[in-house]
């Protein structure tokens, strides 16, 4: 019985897997953990990551995960309640807050911000001046070779090539499009028409779609003639150029630390609360248009979403996580191309971190 | 195992099943048709999930879904049409590259033009081709593919601009490269299995028609490529249902713009392109409209593969006398 003792064998090989494996897992199962999982925008991802991984070592007993699924993406988790913590660069609006279960409830807390930069692709690499009504036309689709008079008087020393412009836009809805058409629609009636503000708007046909950052930053690389918007750390990892763009005041202004704290410090807080939670700040403020000489066009605050009420234990943990990240963490920002908040931000925030855990 | 008296005269290799081979027998049988239960019904929960979800943006957008050509969230404004056609487009195109390179290489590998060991070693690489990761391909697309092929478009355009196909210039991703990389992707698909179809051709019947005085050539390309013909248009139809449900590679290369347009250097959009790049932050409303639209590739998907069962069955009668 060939057959039937083959069969034995692999059972009795099944069963001593089985229970090795068992053994193998169990010390892992048995350890005290707290695991903390979060999911949201891919723009802070890099900061996030580098926040848990730091605060999980120092902390043994604890594990923080926190994965790059896209702002909408981790809102949908945050009000289906399948993560501890959420992340998102267009904050929430006030239909996603009342979707929020009352029992949770929510506190929005600004951890970092960024800037949204124009990378272009021209031969020699040269400086690149975009005024602002350049800016708009060339993503409204109107302006569309690089030899038009408004550039070149922007930028007298450059030597234009023959090209088209061609612009390279994002093809996944993303913050980082949020961000940049929200500076463009509050500059050009126009521009909010025609295209709109939004995660993915109406983009004229004749641009070119490419996934996520890395996808947009590589299709700049490879195209001549091209110009793209993607998030400042990014750039500045792959030593992109970067324009230097007009803002409010009329001054042409460089991406940079300086530049976007500038122009976060203009940000104005709403005075009122959260609609549907008396008494919870709310922290959701957006610098579409700065109006400082220093500060940068395109700078933009990215939030954390927290519940109000939970468990009183995880809560400690995940308010001691973001004190790590407003304190320590906020050290690891400008290396990675992140800006850090502003003192009077980061106070704000901290009197908000108060209501994770309904201990106020 | 129930004690046999006759174990002393019964070689270990003959004799009545025993109860345990029965019931191994029956265990098999029934984990076999639970597998392939489980595979149907995931099938139909998958498509009843799809359909439930999609089912609100059915009742509001309608057929008018299949027929727009405009997809703005903040409007609320969704259509498939240019979608549909990049879909059908970049894989027709793929099919027809991939599909010429396939059967070649299958003929190369399988019609005596090599040693048999070296034609093994040759088909393993091939087949390794399957293996390359998705993104790798959209990044080799990017990054070596398009600067390769710039300067040959930018000549069909000077040259033959007004031929519809070469109607625009190419500025990097469009049509042209996401359809060259779409072949190499599905050339291990359609190679391999082309290979196999050529192998189950008995060797009697090559031999019958070099008896009947036909060249080499000849040989190949009226007997052994219609007898194994079937299995042939059964690579052609896997590789195509490859092509239309390819997602990154896509993403990367075809430009993601919602325009319909014949020329080759146009950017362009696909069904698998717009879900993977509109999923993960898209809002309620958008999402049951993505679900419509992967309806919509699922039906394209079946559509082709029934299509291709049926020329197939019309195939096997003409070429191979089969009913």
């Amino acid at each position: 019985m060939a057959l039937a003792s083959f069969t034995r064998r692999t059972l009795a090989a099944c069963g001593l897997s089985v229970t090795l494996s068992a053994l193998a897992f169990a010390p892992l199962a048995s350890a005290q953990q707290t695991q903390l999982n979060g999911s949201g925008a891919s723009f802070p991802f890099p900061l996030y990551a580098k926040w848990a991984k730091d605060f999980s070592k120092q902390n043994k007993g604890i594990q923080v995960q926190y994965q790059a699924v896209g702002s909408g993406a981790g809102i949908r988790a945050f009000i289906a309640e399948t993560v501890d913590f959420a992340a998102s660069d267009a904050a929430m609006n006030d239909e996603e807050i009342a979707k929020v279960p009352t029992e949770k409830g929510v506190v929005l807390l600004p951890m970092t911000a960024g800037e949204v930069v124009l990378s272009y692709n021209l031969p020699g690499n040269p400086e690149l001046k975009l005024p602002r009504d350049v800016l708009i036309d060339i993503f409204s689709g109107k302006l569309t070779t690089w030899q038009d008079e408004r550039i070149q008087q922007a930028n007298p020393e450059v030597k234009f090539p023959d090209d088209d412009i061609t612009v390279v836009r994002r093809s996944d809805s993303s913050g980082t499009t949020y961000v940049f058409t929200g500076h463009l629609a509050a500059v050009s009636d126009d521009f909010a028409k025609d295209v709109g503000h939004g995660k993915s708007v109406n983009w004229p046909k004749s641009f070119v779609g490419a996934p996520k950052n890395d996808g947009v930053a590589a299709m700049i690389k490879q195209t001549p003639g091209a110009i793209g918007y993607i998030e400042y750390g990014y750039a500045e990892a792959t030593g992109q150029p970067m324009a230097i763009l007009q803002n409010k005041a009329g001054k042409f202004v460089k991406p940079g630390e300086a530049s976007g704290q500038a122009a976060l410090a203009s940000a104005e807080f709403p005075s009122g609360d959260l609609p549907g939670y008396a008494g919870t700040p709310d922290l959701r403020v957006w610098v579409s248009d700065p109006a400082g000489e220093e500060a940068y066009p395109i700078a933009t605050f990215t939030w954390m979403l927290m519940y109000q009420q939970q468990d009183e234990e995880k809560a400690k943990v995940l308010r001691d996580f973001i004190e790590y990240g407003l304190n320590e963490g906020q050290k690891d920002a400008p290396k990675l191309g992140y800006i850090p908040l502003p003192e009077n931000v980061k106070a704000k925030v901290e009197d908000a971190l108060k209501l994770v855990g309904g201990s106020k | 195992m129930a004690s046999n008296p006759f174990a002393h005269v019964v070689s270990k290799f003959s004799g009545p099943p025993s109860a345990s081979d029965y019931a191994v027998d029956k265990a098999l049988r029934i984990i076999v048709q639970g597998a392939a239960a489980v595979i149907l019904l995931l099938v139909a929960y998958i498509v009843f999930e799809l359909g439930r979800q999609a089912f609100p943006a059915m009742l509001s957008f309608g057929p008018g879904f299949l027929v727009g050509t405009e997809w703005n969230v903040q409007q609320g404004v969704f259509g498939i049409l240019p979608e549909i056609w990049g879909t059908l487009y970049s894989s027709l195109l793929a099919l027809f590259i991939g599909g010429i390179f396939g059967v070649a290489i299958a003929i190369f590998l399988t019609q005596d033009f090599l040693d048999h060991r070296l034609s093994n070693v040759f088909r393993t690489i091939v087949e390794m081709l399957a293996a390359i990761p998705s993104v790798v391909y959209g990044l080799w697309g990017i990054y070596v593919l398009i600067p390769l092929i710039r300067p040959g478009a930018e000549w069909l355009h000077d040259t033959f601009g007004w031929f519809p196909l070469f109607g625009t210039d190419l500025s990097g991703p469009g049509m042209a490269p996401a359809a060259l990389v779409l072949a190499v992707m599905i050339l291990p698909t359609v190679a391999a299995i082309s290979v196999d179809a050529f192998r189950r051709v008995p060797y009697k019947v090559k031999e019958a028609a070099y008896g009947m005085g036909t060249t080499r050539w000849e040989a190949i390309l009226k007997v052994m490529l219609p007898t194994a013909s079937s299995g042939i248009l059964a690579a052609l139809v896997l590789g195509f249902g490859r092509a239309l449900g390819e997602t990154m590679a896509l993403a990367m290369l075809i430009g993601n713009s919602n325009q319909i347009s014949l020329s080759l250097f146009a950017p362009a959009n696909t069904l698998a392109s717009l879900l993977a790049s509109s999923f993960p932050e898209a809002g309620p409303v958008e999402v049951q409209a993505l679900m419509f639209a992967a309806l919509a590739l699922l039906a394209i998907t079946l559509i082709v593969n029934v299509l291709g069962l049926w020329v197939m069955k019309a195939a096997t009668r003409k070429f191979e006398g089969k009913a």
